[in-house]
């Protein structure tokens, strides 16, 4: 019982804290946007502490962040292990393939506004299929190991990067076209100079969705067959095993693994188009 | 209709390459079988035995419409073999989850957009869970769920809501917030409260925003609900139907069931698509 009132406690406190925090003359410095957030997530895992312990919830059904946390702690090099096979190798790698292969083949259809014409349908309609059922498929073709996860990557991010790459070279005004026209640039050089740089923050837009899409896939892929590591292998053996303290620290990195990627594109795309009116706010 | 010309040379390509690909793939266990039989090959008969095979490695297209075709139409629609009756073991969870998560999600916007507490607390935390890959829980739910006794729709709902969640709430705050700040003046100076606020000026200027992250929050549901089918004890649903493929190397069944997974999504895409373009000219807001 005594548990379950501090959760509560814990609550009211910490969301008073926040509505005296928003409402205050620093809320909108950056040390009160960033604590605010932080404070919301600690007493919720504060609570959740408190509440598993005070209701006696069993650890099959939920473990505590404490026990989360030591199975993360006990487990860093199989962690580390499953990381590298799946994040490492499958999603990075197929990321660099398939985001290299879709910008390759927008540039190489951009002379044709035929193919751009019919492409961007069919790109837009596939990529709100479940392309990540294609997945026991490619996991025959290539085998379990991660070739086949860096395949499915590759197939369920190929359009969404192809079709923002083709709407950003679209995206240079026709007077700035024209300003290239008349200092008689070649079309390599308009591309190069002026084109290329204006689709940057479409081909980040694309970037960014795929590095999701990436970890989705690689994880999702490996739940067909994979070899005896991987984090997608481990979440459903554990599973399996009803060890849910392991799965939780599976998906912890996971997060972690996720939002520390799309942190470094995003950084990348703050490097590359620091000219955009977004970037400079 | 300018673009039909140029999307039906882009899927006649892609048609002709799916063939070429069939009968490259096909060709290894053809020639296999050939020479055990003490046989070889003409070119025609390889092309034509690559396209009969049961398991082929890549089904030819026209095996998985016949495949399709005897899923959908020749077997009643209540016998699990027939693609009707997974897909609608698939579509009811989707549409149940789809229908709460979306629910949530505008009413977490909506006190979000009036409590500044709340929006400061949440949004980051709403914006991150975008980037982390979420349907990795939908096997532990299952199960967890499983162990406490219950099973069947509820859990993949449960999956598909939390997926279809976070887009909804992203894009309400920022459809919510769209109004800008002369708009909200002139509200002001008609002495209109905050309801009123809400219902004339709010609401109606976050119905773009509303639709397009309905259908991100549509396939990501889909998608949902798909992956909790795949871990033990799913019998019923186009998962469970593509980890038995998988299993027994069923290549045509999986493709089948992708075309109507696929089917399923762009429905509800053109669904909402749809109710979008009626509502929004209805209201004037079509461009």
């Amino acid at each position: 019982m005594i548990w379950v009132v501090a959760a509560l406690l814990v609550w009211l406190g910490g969301w008073r804290l926040n509505v005296v925090l928003s409402r205050s003359a620093m809320a909108q410095t950056r040390a009160v946007r960033l604590l605010v957030p932080a404070i919301f997530g600690l007493s919720v895992l504060i609570i959740w502490e408190a509440l598993v312990r005070g209701l006696h919830v069993p650890e099959v059904i939920l473990p505590p962040p404490s026990a989360i946390a030591g199975k993360i702690a006990t487990n860093l090099p199989t962690l580390w292990e499953d990381l590298r096979q799946t994040f490492l190798k499958g999603a990075l790698g197929g990321y660099a393939i398939g985001c290299s292969a879709a910008i390759l083949t927008a540039i190489l259809i951009d002379r044709s506004p035929f193919l751009q014409r019919g492409l961007l349908p069919v790109g837009n309609f596939v990529a709100a299929l479940p392309v990540v059922g294609i997945a026991p498929i490619l996991v025959m073709w290539f085998g379990f190991d991660w070739q086949s996860k860096a395949a499915v990557v590759v197939a369920m991010i190929y359009f969404p990067v192809l079709v923002n790459t083709v709407e950003g070279l679209r995206a240079a005004d026709p007077m700035q076209r024209d300003l290239m026209a008349t200092w008689s640039a070649s079309y390599s050089q308009s591309l190069m100079k002026l084109r290329l740089p204006a689709a940057m923050p479409f081909i980040f837009n694309g970037l960014k969705i795929a590095t999701t899409l990436a970890l989705i896939g690689a994880i999702v892929a490996e739940f067909f067959g994979s070899p005896i590591r991987g984090m997608g292998f481990r979440i459903s053996t554990e599973v399996g095993k009803l060890d849910l303290g392991m799965v939780w620290a599976e998906i912890t990195v996971a997060a972690l693994a996720g939002s520390a990627f799309y942190g470094v594109v995003a950084m990348v795309e703050k490097a590359v188009t620091f000219w955009h009116p977004s970037q400079r706010g | 209709m300018r673009s039909l010309g140029p999307v039906l040379t882009v899927l006649v390509a892609i048609l002709a390459i799916w063939y070429v690909g069939a009968v490259l793939m096909n060709a290894r266990w053809a020639e296999d079988q050939a020479q055990r039989a003490h046989k070889t090959l003409t070119t025609s008969e390889l092309v034509i035995q690559t396209m009969e095979q049961k398991r082929p490695v890549l089904p030819a297209p026209h095996q998985v419409a016949v495949a399709l075709w005897q899923g959908v139409f020749a077997v009643s629609p209540t016998s699990k073999r027939s693609l009707v009756y997974h897909g609608w073991v698939t579509l009811s969870a989707t549409l149940l989850g789809f229908v709460f998560g979306t629910a949530a999600g505008v009413l977490l916007a909506v006190g979000m957009v009036y409590n500044r507490a709340m929006d400061m607390s949440v949004m980051p935390w709403a914006i991150a869970s975008q980037t982390i890959p979420i349907v990795a829980i939908a096997p532990m739910i299952i199960v967890v769920l499983y162990s406490i006794g219950i099973t069947g729709l509820i859990p993949k709902a449960i999956i598909s809501a939390y997926l279809s969640f976070f887009p909804v709430v992203v894009g309400m705050v920022k459809g919510l917030r769209s109004p800008d700040a002369m708009q909200i003046d002139l509200l002001k100076t008609y002495n209109a409260g905050g309801v009123q606020t809400f219902w004339k000026l709010r609401m109606p200027s976050s119905m773009p925003y509303f639709f397009t992250s309905l259908k991100v929050a549509a396939a990501a549901a889909l998608v949902g609900t798909i992956v909790g089918e795949l871990p033990t004890g799913a019998v019923a649903g186009l998962g469970a139907r593509l980890l038995s493929g998988s299993y027994y190397g069923q290549t045509i069944q999986i493709w089948a069931v992708l075309v109507v997974a696929a089917v399923l999504a762009a429905g509800l895409v053109m669904v909402i698509g749809g109710v979008q373009s009626v509502t929004l000219k209805r209201m004037g807001m079509e461009r």
